[in-house]
Order: C-alpha cells, then structure tokens, then sequence
C-alpha cells in the first residue's frame, strides 16, 4: 500500500518521571519539527503530570544493535566475569565490604 | 561481523519458546509473518476504535448540562484520541506507517469496534458509554497487558491507568441520575437498554465462531477468549447496575452462583449486520472522520513549509 500524504517524521519520546531519574523511552509521535515534536510529546504523553522532563529524538537518527548482531556484538563481556564482585573469594568474617 | 543464518525452523523455535517463556517479542525481534500481520490488524483495529470512539461522546460536549461535566468530558474524550495515537505509535514499530493505517481506515479496509456505529441521543448515553463501553473496553485491556508483543503490552499499562476515571464518570452520571426525578431514572435506565447488547458484543463472537483466535491465544497476542472477557465483564457490571437500582434488559439473565451469571442470546445477525457496514451510524462516522482528516490538510501542509524554511 502506498501512503499519499505526509503526516510528518517519527520522533521517540523520552520521560523523566522525577528528577534525579533516568530517562525512558515511553513512545513516538509524528511532527513536522523539533517544536510541535516537543509540544506533541506533552500532549500525548503527559496529561497527568507524569514527568519532570521531557527529551524528543529523530527516529531515524537512532543507531541500534539488530537482533541477529545482538548475540555476537554483547558477547565480549559474557567471559569476564571478573567484572562483577561475587567473581572474587573474600576471608571469612571480613566485614563492610 | 560474520553473522551466522539461521534457519527458519530454528528461528520460530527461538521465538515460540521466548513466547512460553513469557518474554516480550521486541520490534527487532525474528517473528513469523503471521504473528506480524496478526498484530497490525489487531493493533490497527484497536487505535481506529479509540479514535472512531470520540465521535459519539464528542458530540455532546457543547450540550453537557454543567461546565464540571463538559470539563470531564472534553478530558475523557481527550483521553481516547490520546489512545489512538499511543496504539499507531506501537503498530508502526512493526514497520507500516500511520498513514498506511489511516488510509485503510478511510478506504474501509480496517475495522474498528461496531459499538461506536450506535448512535448516542442524550445525556444519559454518555453515562451508559463511560460505564458499559469502557468498562468493557477495560475488561480487554487489563487482559491484554499481558499481550507477548512488549510496545502493545507497554501501551496497554499506560491505557488501563488511564481508564479507570473514564469508567467512574459514566457510572457517576448514571447513578445521580438514577437518585433524581422519576424521568431521569426512566432515561438512565433506556440508555442501560440500548447500550447492554452492544457492549456484550464488544467481545466479539462466541469462541466456537472466532476464526482469528486460535493463533492468537497460541502466541499469546490474546490473553483470554471472547467469552471469558464477557464474562468476566457480566459478573462484575451486574452488582453495579443493581446498587443503584437499574435493571438488566435480559429476561433470560441467570445467577448460577454467588457472583456467576448466565446470559441470554446474543444477536448475532445484528452484531454481524453492523461490522457489515449496516448499523445505524456506520456511513457518519466513517464520512466525519475523512473530512475531519482532510479539513486538517492545511495544518500538515503549513507545518511541513515551516519545517523547510526553518532548515535554510
Ligand atoms: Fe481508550
Ligand atoms: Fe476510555
């Protein structure tokens, strides 16, 4: 199916819910530039005070890993388990560590 | 990157196990085509429901009898076109556009829910609306957050959270009418009247008679069946419409149990009428959405010449 008209670029929207948070993805939506991208993303994703900031990105200037990479490209950090705390052997009754 | 192929069995045996795993299936996710086009019509048909939605409600809002209800109302109805656009944004992760969606709306080759063809003729209809069609709305949605696709699980959460006033100011609306003059407790109860069958159609036809349902109950698009929807809607709406003193328009309604009820036949040649393009309001609210859509051009087409000229 061809689409006849322009409804405009695809913009994620990104919501901090309280400050000191982290940012999340919460959807997309439509405008024509970063304006009414920033007003839409109100409209639509914060009728009810659900955030202290607000962030809109161009859809299409995300760069993502795809699933068939996925494996591959996370599988570095998979052998180095020395990474993590519980890799290392600690004397009995040592404490605060 | 060498990336390795990886055959299609072995694919869809990734992807049924993550299903019965319970992990969500992401955007970029390997899906089989069926589960794909599954969900965009399901999706679709849901965003065009909530979007169709607002036209019978929409249509009262300068007629509401207080500016506490018109407030209420504009905001409810606001609500719902929010809906729509959370529902094409998580359709258009699946790789169609929202003007591919709304233009299979307007040539009539998607669907929307054949409750909103029923025509809304006083103001008890926006209390029986709020109350019966979103509250069976509700029913579905709860159920379908736990939907496998994650964006359709995750719009679902922020739906239902969303819901829940719209289904209090309903029942407000029907329960102060129902403790007002003797006329307003006969027009709350004939919009009860005109509105129950409708709404127990909104769960769509009896399991035995639901082609699309056996796949999708399989990938766990949906949940749980039609007729365990609508019961689980019968049993909890009943007690609501007797504490306030309404009475259900099925003479053959039965109480099994405590909490359990029977119903009576469904029309099912009206239900299967209306989805056919035959119900009372079908051509209206088709028509009213395509000129709304094409009133708007000159909103699309002013945006897009200010985002050109902004770029120089
Ligand atoms: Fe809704
Ligand atoms: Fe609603």
């Amino acid at each position: 199916m061809e689409a006849k008209e322009n409804q405009g670029e695809l913009w994620e929207v990104f919501l901090q819910t309280k400050p000191g948070q982290a940012f999340k993805h919460v959807g997309s939506v439509h405008a024509f530039d970063k304006n009414l991208a920033i007003e839409n993303a109100r409209d639509v994703y914060t009728r009810r005070g659900e955030g202290t900031a607000l962030w809109v990105v161009p859809s299409k200037e995300i760069v993502a890993v795809t699933a068939n990479e996925a494996e591959y490209f996370f599988e570095a950090a998979d052998e180095k388990i020395y990474r993590h705390p519980t890799f290392y052997s600690m004397p009995e009754g040592v404490k605060n560590m | 990157m060498e990336i390795i192929a990886a055959s299609t069995e072995q694919l869809l045996a990734d992807f049924e196990s993550k299903i019965n795993a319970e992990i969500k299936i992401e955007p970029r996710d390997w899906m089989p085509e069926e589960y794909r086009q599954n969900l965009i019509r399901q999706m679709s048909q849901h965003a065009n429901s909530e979007v169709i939605g607002m036209q019978p409600e929409g249509n009262w809002i300068t007629r509401a009898p207080s500016l506490r209800s018109k407030k209420i109302l504009l905001a409810k109805i606001q609500d719902e076109g929010g809906h729509g656009l959370y529902l094409y944004s998580a359709a258009e992760t699946l790789g169609v556009s929202r003007e591919e969606l709304i233009q299979a709306l307007h040539e009539g080759k998607a669907k929307y829910a054949s409750v909103f063809n029923y025509p809304a003729l006083n103001w008890a209809d926006m209390g029986a609306i709020g109350w019966l069609v979103d509250g069976a709305a509700i029913t579905n949605q709860v159920s379908l957050q736990r939907t496998s696709y994650g964006p359709y699980s995750r719009a679902m959460v922020k739906i239902c959270k969303e819901e829940s006033f719209h289904q209090r100011q309903g029942y407000e609306i029907m329960w102060r009418m129902m403790e007002g003059t003797k006329d307003q407790q006969q027009m709350a109860q004939d919009a009860l009247n005109r509105w129950w069958w409708p709404a127990l159609m909104m769960f769509g036809p009896h399991d035995s008679d639901s082609p699309n349902s056996t796949l999708a109950m399989k990938w766990k698009i949906k949940r749980e069946s039609n007729d365990q929807l609508r019961e689980k809607f019968i049993n909890k709406t009943i007690p609501q419409a007797e504490l306030i003193g309404l009475k259900i328009p099925d003479e053959h309604l039965q109480l099994l149990d405590n909490e359990t009820y029977k119903h009576g036949d469904i029309n099912w040649e009206e239900f299967w009428a209306v989805i056919k393009g035959n119900g009372p309001c079908n051509q209206q609210r088709l028509e009213h959405h395509i000129r709304a859509h094409q009133e708007g051009a000159w909103v699309r087409e002013t945006a897009i010449e200010s985002a050109q000229k902004n770029k120089i």
